[in-house]
């Protein structure tokens, strides 16, 4: 009888404990990717201020309604601008940023390869 | 053997503009200052009012062809206390309808402040946990929004001097 009682508290608790990790972890990957505009340096998820608090409570209630972590993104981008996302989008503004990394890459690569492949 | 002279050349120009980027990104304000001038309409939420504790929706609150400042407070906040008589003042000259929103705050001590420095708002909302403050996109207190046709014309992140009190008065005009 006991052990019948532990296997189904054990059942009840499993499920509702990994559901709730879920969206945390959901939750935390969000954060993570957001600006704490107030502080130097940190991400929501890293603050504690009052402000990053707040966000991750909407990032929560966002989750519950459904919203996607992309929708999540672009409701904060409508509220605080693009320098709220730590991840920004490819535009006019940021194309240098993308695009320098595969240049310097490619201009790397050249140079391999004219000193060390044609060179044999 | 062109070639060959090409590349260093090559190399150096591209370390030049790096570095130039950098040494000027160096110069820049590491500080954040957000876009203060930006329109953008008023949020739809919902919310409920101090005083009575009966559901408001924002609709409700702010009519077409009125100006209104929306003033985010909260009894902990100090500058608050600072930019309070400023509120008290504007409030007297009944040009603008002040309307106020109580950021994370013990009701009771919120009472207290109003109380003790006197009440300029029209009517106040509650934000317990900051979320209403997230949807009008703040940063936290105190912090103003100056509202025109359902409209934000122009927020002011920090306190109000009089300075600014007076840009509000020739904004309103």
């Amino acid at each position: 009888m006991k052990l019948l009682r532990f296997f189904l508290i054990v059942i009840l608790l499993f499920p509702l404990n990994s559901l709730n990790a879920v969206e945390n972890n959901k939750r935390n990957e969000i954060t993570k990717n957001l600006r704490c505009l107030i502080c130097q340096g940190q991400s929501v998820y890293d603050s504690d201020s009052e402000f990053a608090n707040s966000l991750k409570i909407v990032v929560d209630k966002k989750l519950q309604e459904g919203l996607s972590e992309h929708q999540i993104y672009e409701y904060f981008k409508t509220k605080y601008g693009e320098w709220i996302l730590y991840d920004p989008s490819l535009n006019k503004n940021t194309y240098i940023l993308w695009l320098l990394p595969i240049l310097i890459f490619l201009i790397g690569g050249a140079i391999i390869y004219k000193s060390f492949i044609v060179k044999k | 053997m062109m070639k060959n002279k090409i590349l260093p050349f090559l190399v150096i120009i591209i370390f030049g503009i790096v570095f130039f980027i950098f040494y000027k990104s160096l110069e820049d304000s590491k500080i954040y200052t957000p876009d203060v001038n930006t329109k953008k309409e008023v949020p739809v939420f919902n919310t409920k009012e101090f005083f009575s504790g009966e559901n408001l929706k924002s609709s409700s609150i702010f009519e077409l062809d009125k100006v209104y400042l929306l003033n985010i407070w909260s009894s902990w906040c100090v500058p608050c206390r600072q930019e309070h008589p400023l509120l008290m003042n504007l409030n007297s000259e009944n040009k603008v309808n002040i309307i106020g929103m109580n950021y994370k705050d013990n009701l009771k001590n919120a009472e207290n402040f109003l109380i003790e420095l006197g009440n300029p708002y029209k009517e106040i909302l509650i934000d317990l946990d900051g979320t209403l403050a997230i949807e009008w996109g703040a940063y936290g207190v105190p912090e103003s929004f100056l509202i025109y046709n359902n409209e934000i014309i122009k927020k002011y992140v920090g306190p109000l001097n009089q300075g600014l009190v007076d840009e509000i008065n020739l904004l309103i005009k």
